[in-house]
């Protein structure tokens, strides 16, 4: 008769478990509690007076001071024209490094003469060139408009080219091969295929046009996110100074979060 | 409309791919093409295809092709070519909307094809969602839509198992049983090249040259698997390749 439990009698163990890890799940609460520790921590340091009001505001201070911009109506006042700056510029850059960036990778002239042009702008930091834009654009909206979009423009190129190359080639010898029109093969077959490439090139973009937004702005500017944070920062009003930089980073977050949605729209297909 | 290979050599740089291929293609016919790895078979459809051009020699239409075709050489993919982005339905109509048809007649042709290769109910779905033998099913709908002259098949069950093979094997049967087209099929599988041939091309190994010519008289309707004549067609066929496949098993892949 068989052992009742033969595992044990033959020294039989189970094989030991060495797979898994190395695959991010979804944790939907991390994120926003590693916010809140933060906050609180911060705020329990100021109540306790470990952390003095001279060197770290507390967060509920932080907040009253959005509320008291809001109920002023001075919020819109700086979110406006900063949006607009934001939206003019980064749209233009955006536009006219996809534009770019499908040349090169469409066309090989443009592929020699551009390339290394691109890649001696990509380096510059942008901020530096502002004097020359206000020279060139004058000091009001068109000198802002320049520097985001000239930011937003190098990673663009460089991301569009890239999607493109990466395109499968038998996927355009299948176009040739049911005698496509040239253009039907740009438009059906390449620019969507760079597309996912385009969309993470333009989350990068995004976050370098809010930081050059707020340089605009810190020279020449009466209104915007940037100008107020210059302003409480030459009078070391930390609260108001971290008011601007919650919108900033807000702006961020929802920036990245309707390419996120586009994302999820324009690349169902990849399911 | 025929197709007409006259004495076409192709190389790649100093490669040499096929010497002195001549192969006559005639309407309603299936010619398969079947060689070791490396012997041409693919670019000799490409050719065929107009997607190279060849360095040598000539490769001509005999005939006009019929009014309606609208590509008249048309591919199958081994590796489907659909565009992942496009659903099943977009993946055919991709194909027909650089031609001047209404969209009724668009939406016509889309929904005949689809139901000659079975996937009405699948029109919907993206390429993701299919298994391999629906998808390649896709790219022989496509092929289809543009109601090709000659089609030219590259290894096109090649990325599918077995089982699914024998399936889609069937169905290019019976596609031809109801309306004969014109293919050539390069394949490395002599099963199939004896299941749809009805003239066997083989090559030899790189550079590509015709080593026999096979015929196999068998009704296409009455090939069944494991069919004695066919078999013995299969032997034939193994006994000529042997010796170049064990050939090109000794070379050096970039000697």
């Amino acid at each position: 008769m068989p052992d009742a439990s033969p595992d044990r009698a033959a020294g039989a163990r189970p094989v030991p478990f060495r797979g898994g890890g190395f695959k991010p799940r979804p944790t939907g609460y991390a994120g926003p509690l590693a916010f809140v520790l933060l906050l609180a921590l911060l705020e329990l340091g100021a109540r306790a007076g470990v952390i003095s009001p001279l060197t770290m505001p507390a967060p509920s201070a932080v907040l009253q001071t959005l509320a008291e911009l809001w109920t002023s109506g001075r919020l819109l006042d700086h979110l406006v024209p900063s949006l607009a700056r934001l939206a003019v510029g980064a749209t233009l850059g955006a536009l006219a490094g996809i534009a770019v960036g499908l040349a090169i990778g469409l066309f090989s002239l443009a592929r020699a003469g551009l390339v290394p042009l691109v890649a001696a702008l990509f380096p510059i930091p942008k901020i530096a060139l502002l004097p020359l834009f206000v020279i060139w654009f004058g000091i009001g909206e068109g000198s802002k408009y320049a520097l985001i979009a000239f930011g937003t423009f190098t990673p663009m190129v460089v991301a569009t080219y890239g999607g493109v190359d990466a395109v499968d080639r038998a996927l355009i010898r299948m176009g040739q091969s049911f005698d496509l029109a040239w253009w039907s093969i740009v438009t059906k077959i390449i620019l969507p295929g760079a597309l996912p490439a385009i969309l993470s090139g333009l989350r990068v973009a995004s976050a370098i046009a809010i930081i050059l937004l707020v340089a605009a702005e810190m020279l020449a500017a009466e209104h915007g996110v940037g100008a107020y944070v210059l302003e409480a920062g030459s009078l070391y009003d930390l609260e108001r100074l971290f008011a601007g930089v919650t919108l900033l980073s807000l702006m961020g977050v929802v920036v990245n979060a309707l390419i996120g949605r586009a994302e999820r729209v324009l690349l169902r297909w990849r399911g | 409309m025929d197709l007409r290979l006259e004495r076409v050599s192709h190389a790649y740089g100093s490669v040499r791919v096929l010497d002195d291929v001549s192969l006559a293609v005639p309407n309603g016919r299936i010619v398969c093409v079947v060689g070791p790895s490396g012997c041409g078979k693919s670019t000799l459809l490409r050719l065929m295809g107009g997607l190279e051009r060849p360095l040598g020699g000539r490769v001509l239409q005999v005939g006009e092709p019929p009014a309606e075709s609208l590509n008249p050489l048309t591919f199958i993919f081994q590796d489907f070519a659909l565009l992942p982005w496009r659903t099943v339905a977009g993946n055919v109509a991709l194909v027909l909307e650089d031609h001047r048809l209404g969209a009724g007649e668009r939406e016509r042709i889309i929904a005949d094809v689809l139901a000659r290769t079975r996937l009405t109910d699948f029109a919907d779905a993206f390429p993701r969602q299919l298994s391999g033998g629906m998808k390649q099913r896709v790219g022989i709908a496509r092929a289809l839509s543009v109601r090709p002259a000659v089609m030219l098949m590259d290894e096109p069950l090649s990325a599918l198992d077995s089982q699914t093979r024998e399936l889609l094997l069937d169905d290019l049967v019976s596609l031809w049983l109801r309306t004969p087209f014109t293919a050539v099929y390069v394949t490395h599988n002599l099963e199939e090249a004896v299941r749809l041939g009805h003239q066997v091309v083989v090559l030899s190994g790189r550079p590509g040259r015709v080593r026999a010519l096979v015929d196999i008289a068998v009704p296409l309707a009455e090939r069944q698997p494991g069919d004695a004549v066919l078999e013995a067609h299969r032997r034939q066929l193994w006994q000529l390749l042997r010796d170049e496949a064990s050939a090109v098993d000794r070379e050096l892949l970039d000697a």
